[in-house]
C-alpha cells in the first residue's frame, strides 16, 4: 500500500511562499531525493538569498544561509571540509545564480565541483517584488522593466544551462520544470540524477527548474503554469544540455 | 632554544597556519602577499590539506564561509584592495559567529594604489569592514617571529570568541626575511556543537545564518555579540611598552612603524630626550589602559604612522585627549625613516607642534 506522506528531509512546518508558487513542489523533489538516497544525515544545503532564503527552517537536514550569489563558493567550502562525507546542494534563483553570482556559478561549474545545484528561474525578482531577472523575457513587463523588457536597453535573457553546457567542466546539465504532473515526475528523476552523480563522485550537476510567480507575473496560479508552457519553454527548451557520463558511454 | 629558520614573513604566515592545524586556504593573487598563497599551493597538496585558487576574493571568503560552517581551521590572505572586496564576507561571517583567520598584508590606496608598504587599512580592519555592528580581532605583528606567533594565537582567538581574526600586517612585514621559531605550544580547540557537519539522524539540524527578520532577535544577537566582545577586550588586550614609564613623551606605533620608532627612541634617550614607546599588539581591542597611565606623566603623545592618521584617533581616544597627540607619519607606500621620527620626537620636545 502506498501512503502519501511527507518526505522525511522537509520538516513539517508550513512555507512562508505565495499562493501557486512551485518553491513548494520543488522542496519536496529535493527532499524525495535525499530520502530515497538515505543521506539526510550527510547533507548540508546552502541557501541563496532571495525568495528560497529561509530554506533553512524548510529541509531537516543541517542548513546554511549564504550571502547573495555566493552559495556555489560556501559550497566548495563545505565539500571540500569533507568531501568523502559530505553531501552538499545549493538551492538558488535566477537573480542569486545568473545575476549577482555569475562568477561563482561559471567557476564551480569550470572546476566541476562536486555539488549539486537546484536553480529556480522564474524570470523575476520575486522577494524584493517582482524586478527585472537575468532571466526575465523580452517584453516582459516588471518593475524594473515597466514598459517591457527592452532588448536594446538591457540586453538578453542568459540561457544557463547552454552557455554552461561550452565549459568542459561540467558533469549534468539538465532543464525541467513543473507545471504539470509529467513534468513534476520527470523534474524528480532529473534532480535524483544531481545528487546521484555527486554521490559517485561524478561533479558538478545543475538542474535549472522553470518555475512559476502567480504573484509577481500578475497572474492567477493557473494561468501562471500555462505562461510556462507558453512563453518561457519556447525560450527556455526543457532537456539534457550536458551529461558527461552518457557522452562517454556514446564514444565508447 | 627552539631551531631557528630564515623566513620571509607570508611565508612564516603559511607555516605557522599549517603548525596551527589549518588545512584549507582560500586566495586570490595580489601583491604584497603572493607569497603566502604560493607556500599554500606547495604543501597542502602533501600534507592532504586544500589550496584553491579562488576566481575572486569574493568567492575565497565565502569558501572560508564554507569550511567555518564546518567548524575547521581556514584561512585567506590578501592586500588592501582584496579586503575590500572580501568585505561581504567578513560582516557574513560576524553576523553568522564564525571563526576565521584572514591576513591583510596592507599596500598604500586607496583605490588600486601602489604596492609598496602602508597602515591605512586600520580603520577598515578595526572598525570591522563590512556593514553592520561587528568586531574582528585584528592582530598587529612587529616581526617575522610575530608574524608567525600570531597566526597561530589568531586561529586560537577564532576559535575561542567564535569570531575572525584578522592579521594586519603591511609589505614590510610581509617580504622581509627574519629567523622564526616554529615550535609553539598549542592550546586545545574547543568543541564546535554548532557545526554544519551533517545531522548523522542524530540531532535536530543546525543552521549557519545571518538573517533575523525580527528586530528584537537581531537586536539580542547584536547585544550578546557585544557582551562577548566585552570579554574579549577584558582578556585577549596585547601590547609591549618600552620605556615609558619616566616618559615625558610617548610614541604611539605597531607593526613596521614601531620598528622605526624604537630606533628613534633610542636615540632621542641618548639626546637626554625622556622618550618611550606603546606598541599595540591586538589593534581591536585597542589597549586603552597603557595610554590612560602613560597620560598621568606624559606631555605629549606621537602617533607614528604609515597613513594619514587612523591610529592617532584611538590614542585621543584612550587618553580622552587629556594630553596633545601629534602625527609624525608616511602614506602611500613610504615609510618613515628613524630620523624623520626622531625629528618629530625633538619638535614636541622643544615644545613645538609637529
Amino acid at each position: 500500500m502506498v501512503v502519501f506522506d511527507k518526505p522525511h528531509a522537509l520538516l513539517d512546518v508550513p512555507l512562508h511562499y505565495c499562493p501557486g508558487c512551485t518553491h513548494g513542489i520543488i522542496h519536496r523533489l529535493v527532499a524525495e531525493a535525499i530520502d530515497e538516497l538515505g543521506i539526510e544525515g550527510k547533507t548540508i544545503g546552502v541557501a541563496p538569498v532571495g525568495c528560497s532564503v529561509m530554506a533553512y527552517d524548510y529541509f531537516a537536514c543541517d542548513m546554511i544561509e549564504a550571502a547573495h550569489g555566493r552559495a556555489p563558493a560556501v559550497a566548495t567550502g563545505v565539500k571540500r571540509a569533507d568531501p568523502e562525507n559530505h553531501i552538499v546542494f545549493t538551492y538558488q534563483g535566477d537573480g542569486d545564480l545568473a545575476s549577482i553570482g555569475m562568477a561563482e556559478t561559471v567557476h564551480a561549474a569550470a572546476r566541476n565541483e562536486n555539488i549539486t545545484v537546484i536553480f529556480i528561474n522564474n524570470a523575476i525578482y520575486g522577494m524584493t517584488g517582482g524586478q527585472m531577472a537575468p532571466t526575465s523575457l523580452p517584453g516582459q513587463v516588471t518593475q524594473t522593466s515597466p514598459y517591457g523588457r527592452d532588448p536594446k536597453l538591457c540586453g538578453y535573457p542568459i540561457k544557463v544551462c547552454e552557455m554552461l553546457s561550452e565549459l568542459e567542466g561540467p558533469e549534468y546539465l539538465e532543464r525541467v520544470t513543473v507545471n504539470n504532473v509529467k513534468n513534476v515526475r520527470n523534474a524528480k528523476r532529473a534532480i535524483l540524477k544531481a545528487f546521484k552523480n555527486q554521490i559517485e563522485g561524478k561533479g558538478f550537476s545543475l538542474i535549472e527548474v522553470l518555475s512559476s510567480c502567480p504573484t509577481n507575473w500578475g497572474m492567477t496560479p493557473s494561468n501562471a503554469l500555462k505562461w510556462i508552457d507558453e512563453k518561457m519553454i519556447p525560450y527556455y527548451p526543457l532537456g539534457v544540455y550536458k551529461d558527461r557520463s552518457a557522452e562517454k558511454e556514446v564514444n565508447k | 632554544m627552539a631551531d631557528k629558520v630564515l623566513m620571509k614573513g607570508n611565508e612564516a604566515i603559511a607555516e605557522a597556519a599549517i603548525h596551527a592545524g589549518c588545512r584549507h586556504y582560500f586566495g586570490y593573487p595580489i601583491t604584497p602577499q603572493t607569497e603566502v598563497a604560493a607556500y599554500m599551493a606547495k604543501v597542502m597538496p602533501k600534507i592532504g590539506g586544500t589550496f584553491l585558487q579562488a576566481e575572486s576574493e569574493i568567492a575565497a571568503i565565502n569558501m572560508v564561509y564554507g569550511v567555518a560552517s564546518c567548524g575547521l581551521r581556514v584561512m585567506t590572505s590578501s592586500s588592501s584592495p582584496g579586503i575590500s572586496l572580501k568585505g561581504e564576507g567578513l560582516s557574513y561571517l560576524a553576523g553568522s559567529d564564525l571563526p576565521a583567520l584572514v591576513v591583510n598584508v596592507q599596500r598604500g590606496g586607496p583605490g588600486l594604489g601602489g604596492i609598496q608598504p602602508s597602515q591605512s587599512d586600520y580603520f577598515q580592519a578595526t572598525r570591522g569592514g563590512g556593514h553592520g555592528d561587528y568586531h574582528m580581532i585584528v592582530l598587529a605583528p612587529s616581526s617575522v617571529q610575530e608574524m608567525a606567533e600570531l597566526t597561530v594565537k589568531g586561529f586560537e582567538l577564532a576559535d575561542k570568541y567564535r569570531m575572525t581574526a584578522m592579521i594586519l600586517a603591511d609589505g614590510t612585514m610581509g617580504q622581509m626575511m627574519e629567523p622564526v621559531s616554529l615550535d609553539f605550544e598549542l592550546e586545545p580547540v574547543p568543541e564546535k556543537p554548532w557545526a554544519t557537519t551533517g545531522t548523522k539522524m542524530a540531532r535536530e539540524h543546525n543552521i549557519v545564518n545571518s538573517l533575523y527578520l525580527k528586530p528584537d532577535e537581531l537586536e539580542k544577537g547584536n547585544f550578546d555579540r557585544y557582551e562577548r566582545y566585552k570579554i574579549v577586550e577584558a582578556n585577549e588586550t596585547r601590547y609591549e611598552e618600552y620605556l615609558t614609564n619616566d616618559a615625558d613623551i610617548v610614541i604611539a606605533a605597531f607593526g613596521i612603524a614601531a620598528r622605526v620608532s624604537r630606533n628613534a627612541v633610542n636615540e632621542a634617550r641618548r639626546l637626554g630626550i625622556k622618550v618611550g614607546m606603546i606598541r599595540p599588539i591586538t589593534l581591536w581591542p585597542f589597549p586603552k589602559a597603557p595610554f590612560e597611565k602613560a597620560a598621568e606623566h606624559a606631555k605629549a603623545f606621537i602617533s607614528v604612522e604609515l597613513s594619514m592618521g587612523q591610529m592617532i584617533e584611538d590614542v585621543e581616544l584612550a587618553t580622552k585627549c587629556r594630553v596633545p597627540v601629534s602625527l609624525c607619519n608616511r602614506a602611500g607606500g613610504m615609510i618613515p625613516s628613524p630620523a624623520q621620527v626622531l625629528d618629530c620626537i625633538k619638535k614636541i620636545a622643544n615644545g613645538g607642534n609637529n
